[in-house]
């Protein structure tokens, strides 16, 4: 157990200063929420005018859409890095290492984890900066993270696996890519869920994303429904943990085939 | 101590099998023994069955049936202990590209549960003496092939393994660097008595680096021995006669019977003939000599000094001709 975690947290820091050498690679990733955010924000800003939707500003309402969105859009990729180190060979030589196979999995969602907080610090204080207010507090929006690197998890063991099983970069790219839109449109990420069409309605009501964005979004009320953001949460966590689950199946069907 | 006859082999390995999805049979019983602190070499051509030997034996993967020890470890039954002992250069230049090669050898080294000081001075033994102590803290995106490869044999040295694995450790290398490496791998064996295994498909490596090597084709050992035995059995030229026309085996033999001590290994497959001599200039005229004057007219000639094609061609070549007998019957 010792192992796992110190081995976990090599890996983690591995990821990171990795990061921290390509910096340009995090302002890419943080791009395309911002342009959401900012543009789409101001596109749709009288989206907050119809009857029904019951927050003033639509920058409000859309920012923690925008943080659970980033730690999707993010964790889609995490896949790759097996992908890379299997190609490079670098795969191998961790597993012919005492380190435990799970501090490899471990390692990659840790680093996962730390990437979905410093980018939802950013999108936070973009929509702090933009209007957007928290009347529930630090709890809740602390909640909202924490849902947020729930679903990140989850997505990034699915990416995971999808690399340990299938070992090509085009194939993990193209899943994550297929996955990732409609599962945000299928959610109240853009738009309230009681103005969606009623058959979206239903499906969002299965929609993992749907679940991080609800709880998520408690923090702009300020009387915050715990009940909610907390079955959420644990909605999210069996997830994470059923993938995570899936994503070490797929390191053993890898280590048969070596 | 009864334990001490088993514990002066490094490796033991014996009838190892290994099967992979789709029917691909990569070995089909390779069975050998290593002493410590000897270099062993595994030669062979790409396919025949020597990185799958050495991902069995570094426990990356588990052979069908069959069993090995390393460092007197079960490598099925305790595959964590025996990762603990060995040190293991994989095929490819397995180094972190995007992290510095101090980086690479520090992490490399906490997996092995090397901590603080211990490490630190580990690392820097190992940058200096491989040469990297300039480039210690550069992306090794930016090191040339050679410097990769060399991080990377550092890499499996870090945390004093008993036995190191090498496999190809300079495929893709230049003349320059392919001769550093042989100069570091022959000081591990001679001045730290670590046990190699080794791997390659130059014979001129296994030559310069093994105290012993098995040439293994198709699964299989075909021949073992130290450098020495297997090329004075290759020793001198191959000569290749072709016949103008199909001529029965014993007259061929009877009209050559003269040159006995001069041709080695006589074949006839249809009309070649193929035959080892010490010197290839002198016996070729005999030989065309001798089966003009046995009214044996003849297409061609030729001499080849021995390849690392011959040995396959001699090794493996006899036992395939062995084992279709044995399945003919």
């Amino acid at each position: 157990m010792t192992a796992l975690v110190a081995d976990g947290t090599y890996f983690t820091g591995r990821q990171v200063r990795a990061l921290l050498r390509q910096p340009y690679f995090l302002v890419i990733t943080l791009f395309q929420p911002i342009i959401w955010l900012l543009l789409f924000g101001q596109l749709f800003k009288r989206v907050a005018d119809i009857p029904g939707f019951a927050t003033a500003s639509y920058i409000a309402f859309l920012t923690p859409g925008i943080v659970v969105m980033t730690a999707l859009f993010a964790s889609g990729w995490a896949g790759m890095g097996f992908i890379i180190d299997m190609e490079r060979g670098v795969l191998n030589r961790f597993l012919a290492t005492p380190a435990p196979r799970g501090a490899l999995i471990a390692g990659n969602l840790g680093y996962q984890g730390v990437t979905t907080i410093v980018q939802s610090a950013i999108i936070l204080g973009l929509g702090l900066a933009a209007g957007a207010r928290f009347p529930g507090g630090p709890g809740p929006v602390l909640a909202m993270v924490v849902c947020a690197m729930l679903l990140a998890a989850a997505f990034a063991s699915f990416s995971n696996a999808l690399a340990l099983l299938l070992r090509n970069q085009e194939s993990v790219i193209a899943v994550a890519q297929l996955l990732v839109l409609p599962l945000t449109f299928l959610s109240s990420t853009l738009m309230p869920a009681d103005l969606l069409p009623a058959w979206m309605r239903d499906v969002a009501r299965l929609n993992p994303v749907n679940w991080a964005v609800t709880a998520g979004r408690e923090s702009l009320h300020a009387d915050v429904d715990w009940g909610l953001v907390l079955s959420h949460a644990g909605g999210l966590l069996l997830l994470a943990l059923a993938c995570g689950w899936l994503s070490t199946r797929a390191f053993r069907a890898y280590q048969r085939s070596v | 101590m009864p334990a001490a006859g088993r514990s002066e082999l490094a490796i033991e390995a014996s009838d190892l099998v290994k099967t992979y999805p789709g029917d691909v049979r990569a070995l089909a019983g390779v069975s050998f023994t290593v002493p410590s602190g000897t270099v062993f070499g595994l030669l062979g051509p790409n396919g025949a069955g020597k990185s799958t030997t050495v991902k069995i034996l570094t426990t990356l993967t588990r052979a069908d049936s069959g069993a090995a020890t390393v460092a007197g470890i079960d490598v099925g039954k305790q595959p964590n202990r025996v990762r603990r002992a060995i040190g293991c250069v994989f095929q490819k230049a397995a180094v972190d590209l995007e992290a510095t090669g101090r980086e690479n050898l520090a992490l490399q080294g906490q997996l092995y549960g090397m901590r603080g000081g211990d490490l630190r001075a580990r690392v820097d033994e190992l940058l200096g003496r491989f040469g990297l102590a300039e480039a210690a803290d550069r992306v090794t995106r930016t090191y040339s092939g050679g410097m990769q490869r060399k991080l990377d044999v550092a890499m499996g040295l870090v945390h004093r393994p008993r036995v190191l694995f090498l496999d190809e450790p300079t495929t893709g290398l230049d003349p320059e660097a392919r001769a550093e490496m042989w100069a570091e791998i022959g000081r591990l064996s001679a001045q730290e008595g670590l046990t190699v295994l080794l791997t390659t498909h130059y014979l001129d490596e296994a030559d310069r680096l093994a105290d012993r090597l098995a040439i293994v084709d198709r699964g299989g050992i075909v021949a073992e021995g130290t450098p020495e035995e297997l090329k004075r059995e290759l020793r001198g030229d191959a000569i290749v006669v072709e016949l103008a026309g199909a001529t029965p085996d014993g007259e061929v033999r009877g009209t050559l019977a003269r040159l006995n001590g001069t041709l080695r290994e006589l074949t006839l497959d249809g009309r070649t003939l193929r035959a080892r001599v010490d010197s290839g200039a002198s016996a070729v005229p005999a030989v065309l000599a001798a089966l003009d004057a046995g009214g044996i007219p003849v297409a061609s000639a030729t001499v080849g000094r021995p390849s690392l094609d011959d040995v396959y061609l001699r090794y493996a070549g006899r036992a395939f001709s062995a084992a279709n007998t044995e399945e003919a019957r």
